[in-house]
């Protein structure tokens, strides 16, 4: 157990080392830049776009089905993971177990592209 | 053993005070980034459990898909989010005996657990020697396969579902077929002719 | 582990059916929905016929003890998938005439049915709480499937946030049985859920209820009803027609096995709760439905209150209590799909209507329509001699059985309060004067199905004996070693 979190003692250290750069890099502008607001300076020259707005725009539905079917195929990806690693001791039915469960996405995949979800317009 | 129970208290506690934030926030992309921070945080106590894997797939499939999935959905959205939290005074109070009803509860479980019932002791996450995804790939294709294939069989579902509710049938005149553009060849576009001078074609 | 896998034939017959039938809607030309549903149907018989196989058999397990196959398994899944299979049947003519038809509804039912058969032979908790998301995840995607309407998209959105919620607390109730018998496995959890001195541990307890809470919303029990009658009503009526039927079959034959082999010993602590769901249902479905004027929304309050009676014989907790409860739901299901077949065939000119008041004098328009529904009416009310009243009989004699006079007669009450809306529908039907708009004629296949369900309905008190039996049968096996928890409920009763 404890050698396991002891593996990751790297990742604490490039998390600290992070931390530390992420906060360096916050700090030192707002001691050292230079500061004049003026509320000119975020005015639009002449014909431009509103400098501060809204970020928020209403998103086509579209994305939001390229995304679940990111999700789906991304937690499908994520059951390989196992399986590469413990192939050698799963056997042929541990293997035949997966490709079942590939096939079953696949027929989701070509029932996908028949029905036109991933073009795009 | 101090540094592992230090770093439990970190990720717990910057979980439980991000997930306030996440329903606190007037802003709902903010609601979301803070959403982030609890992921990453749950995942850290996965690791502390052992469950490797478990606290990676949080990662890659939460942080990298869902929540720019909720991002997506957030961003839809066409509500004034201001109006929507004006009424939160108001379901405070059943909202606070809610809470307080499930803390008491867990309370009750904690105290009971520790008193009443034989606790069995914590299964190891890993057996010893093995990495924690090889030791969940050794079970879950084999002995678990009613529970993998079932899982397939959601997906399949979550797929169909998506579909059905979201796919607006384009009918875009001027689509493209990408594959007749590129199958044509010189042949097919350029005639070649000899006109003769004066004959016209 | 191969020799078992012929257990789960029933669900695999209707996964590979149903990815099938996807390729077959997804690759042909032209309009394939009539093809689907009916390969739909066809795998549905095979796949009920399937299940029926198995019905003598005796009782085993696959998966290392996660499904387990027994005749009451068998009875459940073979009503199951027949009632899916009828609910494919009613929706074809609405869906086509609404301009919803679409090859994946009756997919996304096959998938739905493989879920509720997992439901029914789980004996896991992973295996439980998989077949419940695989039904309930398409049950979400059929509510919302008339997606261009308000109400039908309000009744999808509504019923997946609360169904999330209820999955939430069954999975919170899940872990913390896990945590306490270090096992998912029922038998497991069972021999680990033992009452110390006649009480369970509180901790356990707090298992068991948010357990029960999660499935109590499954079947639409009061306090966990809300979501009915807005999603019945929101939803397109045959797609409602489906969700009054089979997944309540489903939904109560998991809680009849979770009850009844994982907590058996465990009945001081769950049978309370059984007893407040019911009188609560029973009593919220008969008030609430007085004032409906929409019979879809009344149809969601009557499938509350027959929920609360089918718990009143689980609450009895014996042999003959779950053998009345699985006839319960038999007749429940029969009397629904019948109603429902008389609803859809509400239509005029003007589109299809779903007012009581469009009722009105439909016996002088329409008197084949107006008879079948008077019958279930009639039925649903559970006045002799139809169906409904036997059902009712064999539930309350259960609970009288099992020493439970007062919930019994509470029963009594909320049935006779609950007659009064089903006869105002009659008196609507028989006593008013016609309006203007005169209901279409009834399409051909659902004048069949209502004809055959208001036959049965009519007729089951000439020769109820064979499906008592199987029903008796099935109650056995459930029970086959829980006359301990008739001892212990005589205990119990004793001690106070």
């Amino acid at each position: 157990m404890h050698d396991l979190l002891d593996s990751y003692y790297p990742i604490l250290i490039f998390m600290g080392l992070s931390a530390v750069i992420t906060a360096a890099l916050l700090l030192v502008p707002a001691l050292v830049a230079p500061s004049n607001p003026d509320p000119e300076k975020n005015a639009p020259y002449e014909c431009g776009f509103e400098a501060f707005d809204d970020a928020r725009m209403k998103f086509d539905v579209k994305f939001y089905l390229v995304a679940i079917l990111f999700i789906i195929f991304d937690l499908e990806v994520a059951f390989l993971f196992p399986w590469a690693v413990a192939f050698g001791d799963v056997g042929l039915f541990g293997f035949w177990s997966m490709m079942f469960f590939l096939a079953v996405l696949t027929v989701g995949f070509a029932y996908e592209w028949r029905k036109g979800a991933l073009d795009w317009d | 053993m101090t540094l592992t129970s230090l770093a439990f208290y970190l990720f717990a506690t910057v979980a439980v005070a991000s997930s306030f934030m996440v329903i606190s926030s007037r802003n709902p992309v903010y609601s979301v980034l803070f959403l982030i921070l609890t992921f990453f945080n749950a995942a850290g106590l996965f690791v502390l459990l052992g469950a490797e894997f478990l606290a990676l797939i949080l990662v890659v499939v939460y942080v990298g898909a869902v929540a720019v999935l909720f991002l997506f959905v957030v961003m839809m959205l066409d509500i004034d989010f201001a109006e929507l939290s004006e009424g939160f005074l108001q379901y405070m109070p059943i909202g606070a005996t809610v809470g307080l009803i499930l803390l008491l509860e867990l309370l009750l479980v904690f105290g009971a657990s520790s008193t009443l019932i034989d606790t069995k002791p914590l299964p190891q996450a890993t057996p010893d020697g093995m990495t924690n995804a090889e030791a969940l790939g050794r079970v879950l294709y084999t002995d678990y396969i009613y529970f993998f294939q079932a899982a397939g069989a959601i997906l399949l579902v979550a797929m169909i579902g998506a579909i059905v509710l979201t796919l607006v049938p384009s009918n875009n005149p001027k689509k493209q077929n990408i594959a007749a553009q590129t199958a044509r060849t010189r042949d097919d576009a350029v005639e070649t002719v000899d006109v003769e001078p004066g004959q016209g074609i | 582990m191969l020799q078992n896998l012929t257990l789960i034939l029933p669900e695999m017959i209707l996964f590979l059916g149903a990815m099938g039938l996807l390729m077959i809607g997804a690759f042909s030309k032209g309009d394939s929905t009539r093809t689907v549903n009916l390969g739909a149907i066809a795998i549905l018989a095979l796949a009920a016929a399937t299940a029926g196989s198995f019905a003598n058999n005796a009782q085993a397990t696959a998966f290392n003890g996660a499904f387990v196959m027994d005749s009451f398994a068998a009875l459940m899944k073979v009503l199951t998938f027949v009632a899916t299979g009828i609910a494919i049947i009613m929706s074809q003519g609405y869906m086509r005439l609404e301009k919803l038809a679409r090859f994946e509804y009756p997919v996304l039912l096959l998938l739905a049915a493989a879920g509720m058969g997992m439901m029914i032979s789980a004996n896991d908790l992973i295996a439980l709480y998989m077949g419940i998301e695989l039904q309930s995840l398409a049950l979400y995607v059929v509510a919302a499937i008339n997606r261009d309407s308000l109400r039908s998209t309000e009744a999808g959105l509504k019923y997946f946030v609360l169904g999330a919620l209820s999955s939430g607390m069954l999975l919170y109730g899940a872990s913390l049985i896990y945590g306490f018998s270090g096992s998912t496995n029922f038998v497991e959890i069972a021999a680990a859920f033992q009452p110390q001195d006649g009480i369970l541990p509180m901790a356990q307890v707090l298992g068991l209820v948010f357990l029960l809470a999660g499935l109590a919303f499954k079947i639409s029990a009061v306090p966990f009803h809300m979501w009915t009658p807005d999603v019945y009503e929101g939803a397109p009526t045959s797609v409602t027609a489906f969700f009054a039927s089979a997944p309540k079959l489903a939904g109560m034959a998991i809680f009849l096995r979770i009850m009844m082999t994982g907590f058996e010993n465990a009945l001081v602590a769950w049978q309370q709760i059984i007893i407040l769901l019911a009188i609560l249902s029973m009593v919220l479905g008969a008030f609430a439905a007085i004032g409906q004027q929409n019979i879809k929304r009344l149809m969601a309050y009557s499938s509350i209150g027959h929920m609360g009676f089918a718990l009143v014989g689980f609450a009895a907790a014996s042999a003959a209590g779950v053998s009345s409860v699985i006839l319960y739901m038999t007749l429940y299901v029969v009397m629904t799909l019948g109603t429902f077949a008389c609803i859809l065939s509400m239509r005029q000119d003007s589109g299809p209507v779903e007012r009581i008041s469009d009722l009105a004098g439909l016996s002088q328009t329409r008197p084949f329509m107006a008879f079948c529904l008077a019958v279930m009416m009639f039925s649903l009310a559970g006045i002799p001699p139809m169906a409904g009243f036997f059902g009712k009989l064999f539930v309350f004699r259960a609970a009288i059985d099992a020493g439970l006079y007062s919930l019994s007669i509470i029963g009594v009450l909320a049935s006779v309060v609950g007659a009064f809306y089903y006869l105002r529908i009659v008196k609507v039907m028989y006593l008013d004067a016609p309006a203007d708009e005169v209901n279409e004629p009834m399409p051909r296949e659902l004048s069949i199905l209502a004809g055959v369900m208001t036959a049965f309905t009519l007729l089951f008190f000439v020769y109820p004996s064979p499906l008592v039996e199987l029903a008796d049968k099935a109650g056995a096996v459930l029970m086959q070693d829980g006359m301990v928890a008739t001892d212990m409920l005589q205990e119990h009763l004793a001690g106070h």
